[in-house]
């Protein structure tokens, strides 16, 4: 499987994480599956003329081209031009390469939430016009219209995350290779569903806190994070705990809120990204699936029966009160 | 063929190996470069994205300017808001923060000098010389042992973040005020086996000797002894490499060095015909004359900067800026930082041959070695018994700046707040001093200056020196224009 690789307006961010994969690494990854790298602009030994020979190949039909993954959003700007960004070396906006492009792969893989959604660089007043590759945040359309569906037969596939998880792209691009990622294989966002059927709360350390509604209420506290914190680890889309980044880290294991990077929109949450928007002292996003009569009665008593252990370690930086070991009981 | 028939303009792009989108300009006369031209050609416009929002958001919004500085971002951030707060910060706050830091820096002279720098050695056009088989077997790029070898490093150091940062990049965890994840004693020993592992690697791999041996290289003598008698390891190819294509030779700028300051010592300094001097950020300010810019008439300090874009320009080339000091053009990364620092190897190197593609590899790789040691000590100073972070209040009003040194140099945040919402956020990071345009005094930047002279065969299309000389930066585009 051909694989290119290109990067727009974004930060490189997710080249950097996947090329933290680990066991295998990525570039043990990539070969193991049978997937050639054409072109990474990190890693790649070519530059300039002859980089822009290869994509010429690639439009001419001279060089098959089964995955392309862009990186970055696409910048419309000024005035529909794309002229924020002209691939160096050719005169072009790179808009017009990603669009001849992506009619030749056989699949078009968004890495990373600004590709997919626009992200960060689309958030505030969007200085660049930046879009996603197949959505302009939650709006279906971007770049590539809501149409689009490459030769392969699925539609770009998001593997949003601001940034990816190293794995959240090997393990999409094996799927590819393998023929074992189909159009039911992806959430209504086109995110692959191994991933994105999980929520950031799942396998969170702070769990026995969030039971109670014993809340941190600064960084560094070791308590629940969501009710005054911005926490929306209970809304977001991912395995990041239980998957977990870095050897042993996720946000929350960090102690900060998990700020929902695989959706499209998280870089506006109309609110301080850190700090939880209420509503007469309920935060507004409830727990995905959650009544919120359920939740304010469940709150409620929760919070009447925290244990003081539970209530104390919340409001600090490390444990103070241990659990209680149990003794067996004499006879 | 006259010398005039051959005079050309060859447009070189896209650059990879840098991080982001690069394209350079090279006027050339007869076989050599006689003008050269730097093009950051992606806009973003994160500047103005901050602006309106409250300003803790710039914690989250930062770091994300750049996939490979990352964690240099948020420090920025976090010392600029702190400045504002006038925030006292716990020292285990202040010291986990700068672990970090420094971790990534580490992780980019690492990534730099074997997936960046050394892979354009294997190139076929190097095939005839002598130690052409043992590059490309180490340096082959996405393919070589030591290309492999130095990525699994990185992700092995890179676990530092797993247990200080949650993730790596993009962590929220530097806060101003300190850090929002507490260090035990258990972390503590593991952070320790983490940076333990990794200078084992280096000592193996890279430099063949104990990182005190490298750190403690003083003279240029010591390093031709290294070079001819030395340890067997890459440090050392890199040496004979050098000394076989005369890069002592290659890419010299003006020779004027700008920093921010090393580790927890926050005095910046400048050094300029051989002596340093310290830093007065007043005297820093942009010049957007070649620049897509608004904003051409005069030279705005950053705290009077503004970013807006002119699409419709044709004089300018490129949307970076013109960050100078006190009206000169600096050059910034290891060079400068290790001047600020006297090491005596680097400082006789700069004296000697100036600042070059050799001296700036040497530079980042003496630092790599020191770093690593001083990252051990550092780690034992952490306090699992101390704390972590003090809650900051902001004013509603104010002005601060944030400095600091990511891995490529010197990294600065100016800040403007009013009524509790950024009214402007201007960013000069380091690539931004490095790949400067023009000026409107006609002065070139660093790169534009280090690429006049150097030489072109005939039919090619991307000189391998030139990109010698501009990989010899460890550019970050994205960084760059923001």
């Amino acid at each position: 499987m051909k694989l290119l690789w290109l990067q727009s307006g974004g930060c490189g961010g997710c080249t950097m994480s996947v090329l933290g994969a680990e066991a295998p690494d990525f570039f043990s990854t990539l070969r193991g599956a049978g997937i050639d790298l054409l072109w990474h602009p990190t890693v790649s030994e070519e530059t300039g003329a002859e980089v822009v020979d290869l994509l010429q190949a690639i439009l001419d039909g001279r060089q098959v081209l089964d995955v392309l993954c862009i990186e970055g959003s696409l910048l419309l700007g000024p005035n529909g031009t794309g002229r924020f960004h002209m691939m160096a070396g050719t005169g072009r906006p790179m808009i017009d390469w990603v669009r001849a492009l992506s009619a030749c792969a056989r699949h078009v893989v968004a890495v990373g939430t600004c590709a997919a959604f626009g992200g960060i660089t689309a958030a505030g007043i969007n200085p660049a016009d930046a879009c996603g590759l197949q959505y302009d945040g939650r709006q279906k359309g971007g770049l590539l219209g809501p149409g689009f569906m490459a030769r392969g037969g699925l539609p770009v596939v998001n593997v949003a995350g601001c940034p990816t998880h190293p794995n959240w792209v090997t393990e999409s691009l094996m799927l590819l290779a393998g023929g074992d990622l189909a159009a039911d294989d992806l959430d209504q966002y086109q995110r692959p569903r191994f991933y994105a059927d999980h929520l950031v709360h799942h396998g969170c350390p702070r769990n026995e806190y969030y039971e109670y509604k014993a809340s941190a209420h600064k960084p560094s506290d070791l308590g629940c994070m969501m009710e005054h914190m911005g926490c929306l680890g209970t809304q977001a889309h991912a395995d990041c705990n239980t998957r977990l980044w870095n050897g042993e880290g996720s946000c929350t294991r960090g102690g900060y809120a998990c700020i929902n990077c695989t959706a499209p929109e998280f870089e506006e949450p109309g609110h301080m990204f850190l700090e939880t928007p209420k509503l007469a002292g309920i935060p507004i996003g409830l727990p995905t699936d959650m009544p919120k009569a359920w939740f304010v009665a469940l709150s409620s008593l929760a919070k009447a029966a925290t244990p003081d252990r539970v209530r104390r370690n919340a409001a600090t930086d490390r444990i103070v009160v241990p659990p209680t070991v149990h003794e067996k009981r004499k006879r | 063929m006259t010398e005039t028939a051959r005079d050309s303009r060859l447009i070189v792009g896209p650059f990879n190996r840098v991080e982001g989108d690069l394209e350079v300009q090279l006027d050339i006369a007869g076989d050599r470069v006689v003008a050269a031209r730097v093009n950051s050609p992606l806009f973003r416009g994160f500047e103005r994205i901050l602006e309106g929002r409250d300003p803790r958001d710039a914690l989250v919004i930062v770091p994300r300017i750049c996939g490979i500085c990352s964690v240099s971002q948020s420090v920025a951030a976090a010392r600029a808001l702190e400045a504002l707060a006038g925030q006292a910060v716990p020292d285990n706050g202040r010291l986990a923060q700068d672990i970090m830091r420094r971790v990534e820096n580490l992780g980019d002279h690492l990534t730099h000098f074997h997936v960046f720098f050394m892979p354009d050695f294997a190139r076929a056009a190097y095939a005839a010389r002598p130690w052409f088989a043992e590059v490309e077997a180490g340096f082959k790029a996405a393919a070589g042992s030591a290309v492999r070898e130095a990525v699994a490093a990185r992700t092995a150091l890179f676990h530092v973040f797993g247990i200080m940062g949650g993730k790596w990049p993009h962590t929220l965890t530097i806060q101003p005020g300190g850090v929002s994840r507490a260090i035990d004693a258990r972390d503590k020993v593991r952070l320790a086996a983490i940076v333990a592992d990794f200078r084992q690697s280096l000592e193996r791999q890279l430099y063949g000797a104990d990182l005190d041996q490298v750190a403690a290289l003083a003279t240029p003598e010591a390093l031709a002894a290294w070079r001819d008698q030395g340890p067997a390891g890459h440090f050392r190819l890199f040496l004979r490499i050098a000394a076989d294509l005369g890069l002592d030779r290659l890419g010299r700028a003006h020779d004027r060095f700008l920093s921010y300051g090393t580790g927890l010592d926050h005095r910046g300094g400048f050094w300029q015909g051989g002596a340093v001097s310290a830093l007065d950020p007043a005297l820093i300010a942009e010049d957007h004359s070649h620049a897509r810019m608004a904003g051409r008439e005069r030279r705005h300090h950053p705290f009077e900067g503004s970013t807006v874009p002119d699409g419709t320009d044709e004089v300018g080339y490129t949307w970076c800026k013109a960050p100078r000091l006190a009206g000169q053009p600096f050059e910034t990364g290891a060079i400068a930082r290790q001047l600020m620092a006297g090491q005596p190897l680097i400082a006789a190197l700069v004296a000697g041959q100036g600042g070059t593609v050799f001296t700036r590899v040497v530079a980042r790789l003496i630092e790599l070695a020191a770093e690593v040691v001083a990252l051990g000590e550092a780690i034992r100073q952490l306090n699992p018994k101390g704390e972590w972070f003090a809650p900051a209040r902001l004013p509603a009003d104010g002005l601060a700046m944030g400095l600091t040194e990511a891995a490529r140099g010197a990294l600065g945040h100016w800040l403007r707040v009013e009524g509790g919402r950024i009214a402007s956020y201007q960013i000069i990071a380091p690539t931004t001093w490095n790949f400067s345009p023009r000026d409107s005094d006609g002065l070139a930047g660093p790169l534009e200056t280090a690429l006049v002279g150097v030489a072109v065969a005939p039919g090619e299309r991307a000189p391998v020196a030139v990109q010698h000389i501009v990989r010899s930066f460890d550019p970050c585009m994205v960084c760059t224009v923001h």
